[in-house]
C-alpha cells in the first residue's frame, strides 16, 4: 500500500481530469462529477479507503457557477489516513445532480438523503431518495444560502391536524429578525418581541 | 406465506395479504405496521421506528428521524466561531465536554493554533471523564431496556459524582462549553485534580460491582448474546464508529490511530468484540470505562504546568475582564472579537475526534473572517443508526429494544 500523497498522484495518472484541491489538512482532490463513482471505487479498492465517514455538500451562494459541490471524506481503517474528494454538481440550480454512491457504501444512503433534504441535490441511482430530517412534503431546502435563518412560513403537512387546531401554517415568528419590542402597541412586559421592520432605513424611504 | 406489501406511512395500519395460491392455507396472514416512538422509553429520545411485523418478527424497519432537528449547521453559518461553542454542548448532550473539545480542535486546525501541554492534558481529562459519564448512562439505560433496573441506580449515582466535578470545573453540570477555541474557559480549580483522582479510586470497585450485575447475568445474556449481530464488513460499510464499530471487531480508535490533543503519550488498550452482537458492544463499553480511568490516572500523574491557553490565540480569546475595563487596547480587541468574530484564514478542514458515541467530525469551509461559510457536523449517532434497517430485519420486537439499547445513540446529535 502506498502513502496518501501517492493516492492523489496515482489518481491523476489514471483519471487525467482529477485536480488537486486546496486543503489545510488532508489530501484533497477535485473530480468531475461524471467520474465520481469510478474515482471513489478506485480509492476504495486500490487504496483501502474503505470507510465513507462523511458525505456533504457546500452551497457557494446564488448566482455562483458551479453552485453546489458534493464533498466526500474517506478514511482508511487500516492505514488511518483521510482523503477528501469534491465534485461540482451538474444540472441547474433548482435540481443539481450528483451520482449516488450507495452501491459502494450502503452507509451513504442516509448522508445522501440528508444532502437532498438540505440542498435539493438529486442523487442519481439512490434507492430511496426521501427527506430525512425535515418532513415529507416540506417545500424548501434549508441549507441553501437563500433560505433565511429565521425560516419561512410553511403549510401544515397534515390537513386533519390543520382542521383540528384551526391553524393552516407553521409560523416562523423569527422571520425578519433582530427582535424589537414595538412601543406603544401593547403592554411591553407581556408582549412577545417582534421582528424589526427592516424595509426602510436611512438610505431607503419608509414605505407608506 | 405472506407476500410483500406496500409500506404504509400511517401508523398502526394493518394490511391484508392474500394467502399463497394452492398452499391450502386456512388462515389469512397479515402483516402489521407498528410505529414505535417518537416518544417511547426505549427509543432514548425522539427516534421513531416504522416497523412492519410478521407476527412478532420484523420484516422491515424504517427509522424516522428529525424530530429534534434544530438546524445547527444553518445556525453556525450565521454566527462567529466563538458563539457556536455552546451549540456543540447540545449535540451529544450526554458528553458535552468531548464535543467542545472536538469543535475547538477543528477550529484550531483552521486557525493553525497549537495549544500548550496543560490545555491538552485538561482536555483529555475532561473528554475521558465525559466518556465515563456517557458510557455509564448508556449502560444504565441499556440495563433498563432489558429489564435490569439496579444497574441504572448504580450508574446514576456515579454520574452524579461526575456532574459535581463538572460543575466545579465549568460552572455547569450539563452544558459545559468548557473547551474554547485556543484554550479553555478557565484553568482547573485548586484541588480539583485531587478530587478527580479520589473519584477514580472509589469508582473502579463500584464499576466492577456494576458490571458484575450484567456480565454473567443469565437474563441479560439471553437478551443480548447473538442479538443484533453486525459483521465487521457491514460496520465499516455503514460508517459505524466508536464502541459500535469496535464491538464488531474492528479496532479503529482515533485516539490511537489519529492521535490528537496528546493522546499518543498515554498507554491504553482498545477493546474489540468478537461477534459484533449487543453483548459485545456492552463489553466494549465496560472495558472502555476502565481504560478511561487508566488514561485519567496517567494524566493526573504527569499533570503539566504552564499556560492553559495558546499564547497566539489573542485574536480569538477575549482579553481578561480587568484589562478590558482599564486598557483601551484590550477594550478595542474585545469589541472586535465580539462584533466581527475571530479572523480566521480561508480554507477547508475536517477533524474527527473519538467521542463516547463514535467519531464526531467537523468539516469547516471558511472564506476567511469570523463566520464559517459552511460547517458540517458529522454525527456518529446518525451514521450508527443508519444500519438499523439492516440489523433489525428478522429480529423480534423485544430484540429491537435490546439493539437500540446497545447502540447507545443520542438524538440531539443525530438530528442536529
Amino acid at each position: 500500500m502506498s502513502a496518501p500523497a501517492d493516492a492523489t498522484s496515482a489518481l491523476q495518472e489514471r483519471f487525467p481530469q482529477v485536480t488537486e484541491r486546496a486543503s489545510l489538512d488532508h489530501p484533497a482532490v477535485n473530480v468531475p462529477v461524471a467520474e465520481v463513482l469510478a474515482v471513489l471505487k478506485y480509492l476504495r479498492d486500490e487504496f483501502a479507503f474503505d470507510m465513507l465517514v462523511d458525505l456533504t455538500a457546500v452551497d457557494w451562494a446564488e448566482g455562483v457557477l458551479p453552485r453546489f459541490t458534493v464533498v466526500y471524506h474517506l478514511l482508511s481503517t487500516t492505514r488511518h489516513v483521510y482523503i477528501r474528494v469534491a465534485a461540482n454538481c451538474s444540472g441547474d440550480d433548482a435540481a443539481p445532480i450528483a451520482p449516488s454512491v450507495v452501491s459502494l457504501w450502503p452507509g451513504a444512503n442516509w448522508h445522501e438523503r440528508e444532502c437532498f433534504d438540505m440542498f435539493g441535490i438529486k442523487f442519481e441511482g439512490h434507492p430511496d431518495l426521501r427527506r430525512i430530517l425535515m418532513w415529507d412534503g416540506y417545500p424548501y431546502h434549508p441549507l441553501r444560502k437563500e433560505f433565511p435563518l429565521a425560516g419561512i412560513e410553511t403549510v401544515l403537512p397534515d390537513p386533519e391536524i390543520a382542521e383540528e387546531t384551526k391553524t393552516k401554517v407553521i409560523a416562523s415568528p423569527m422571520a425578519g429578525g433582530p427582535f424589537v419590542a414595538t412601543a406603544g402597541e401593547m403592554n411591553l412586559t407581556e408582549a412577545e418581541p417582534r421582528a424589526k421592520d427592516e424595509s426602510w432605513s436611512e438610505q431607503r424611504e419608509k414605505p407608506e | 406465506m405472506a407476500t410483500e406489501i406496500a409500506f404504509s406511512d400511517s401508523a398502526a395500519k394493518s394490511a391484508r395479504v392474500r394467502p399463497a395460491p394452492g398452499a391450502g392455507q386456512e388462515f389469512e396472514t397479515e402483516k402489521m405496521s407498528l410505529s414505535m416512538g417518537p416518544s417511547h422509553p426505549s427509543t432514548h429520545g425522539v427516534l421513531r421506528l416504522q416497523m412492519e411485523l410478521d407476527g412478532e418478527i420484523l420484516t422491515k424497519c424504517d427509522p424516522v428521524i428529525g424530530y429534534l432537528h434544530r438546524g445547527d449547521e444553518k445556525i453556525a453559518e450565521n454566527m462567529t466561531y466563538n458563539q457556536f461553542v455552546p451549540y456543540t454542548d447540545r449535540l451529544d448532550y450526554i458528553a458535552p465536554l468531548a464535543n467542545n473539545m472536538a469543535y475547538a480542535i477543528a477550529v484550531e486546525k483552521l486557525a493553525k493554533l497549537e495549544v500548550p501541554a496543560r490545555c491538552q492534558a485538561i482536555r483529555v481529562l475532561t473528554a475521558e471523564l465525559a466518556r465515563v459519564s456517557s458510557h455509564l448512562l448508556g449502560l444504565g439505560a441499556f440495563g433498563i431496556d432489558v429489564g435490569a433496573w439496579t444497574v441504572f441506580m448504580y450508574a446514576f449515582e456515579e454520574r452524579e459524582k461526575l456532574y459535581k466535578l463538572f460543575e466545579e470545573l465549568t460552572g455547569a453540570r450539563f452544558t459545559t462549553s468548557y473547551s474554547r477555541i485556543g484554550g479553555l474557559q478557565r484553568d482547573v480549580p485548586e484541588g480539583w485534580t485531587g478530587r478527580v483522582g479520589a473519584f477514580c479510586d472509589q469508582f473502579l470497585p463500584i464499576l466492577e460491582e456494576t458490571l458484575a450485575l450484567l456480565t454473567r447475568n443469565k437474563i441479560f445474556m439471553d437478551r443480548t448474546v447473538g442479538v443484533g449481530v453486525i459483521s465487521p464488513a457491514d460496520a465499516i460499510a455503514y460508517g459505524l464508529t466508536g464502541p459500535n464499530l469496535r464491538g464488531s471487531g474492528v479496532g479503529l480508535d482515533l485516539r490511537k490511530d489519529k492521535p490528537y490533543s496528546g493522546y499518543e503519550q498515554y498507554r491504553f488498550d482498545v477493546p474489540v468484540g468478537t461477534k459484533g452482537d449487543c453483548y459485545d458492544r456492552y463489553l466494549v463499553r465496560g472495558e472502555e470505562m476502565r481504560q478511561s480511568i487508566r488514561i485519567i490516572r496517567q494524566v493526573l500523574a504527569n499533570f503539566p504546568g504552564g499556560d492553559w491557553y495558546a499564547k497566539d490565540a489573542r485574536k480569538i480569546f477575549a482579553p481578561p475582564k480587568d484589562k478590558i475595563l482599564t486598557s483601551m487596547e484590550e477594550l478595542i480587541q474585545n469589541f472586535m472579537i465580539v462584533t466581527e468574530g475571530p479572523q480566521l484564514p480561508a480554507g477547508e478542514v475536517y477533524f474527527e475526534a473519538e467521542n463516547p458515541k463514535g467519531a464526531l467530525g467537523f468539516y469547516i469551509v471558511s472564506k476567511g473572517g469570523g463566520v464559517p461559510w459552511r460547517l458540517k457536523i458529522r454525527a456518529p449517532s446518525f451514521a450508527n443508526l443508519s444500519i438499523l434497517p439492516k440489523v433489525c430485519v428478522g429480529c423480534l420486537v423485544s430484540d429491537v429494544v435490546a439493539i437500540l439499547g446497545s447502540f447507545d445513540f443520542v438524538m440531539g446529535e443525530c438530528d442536529r
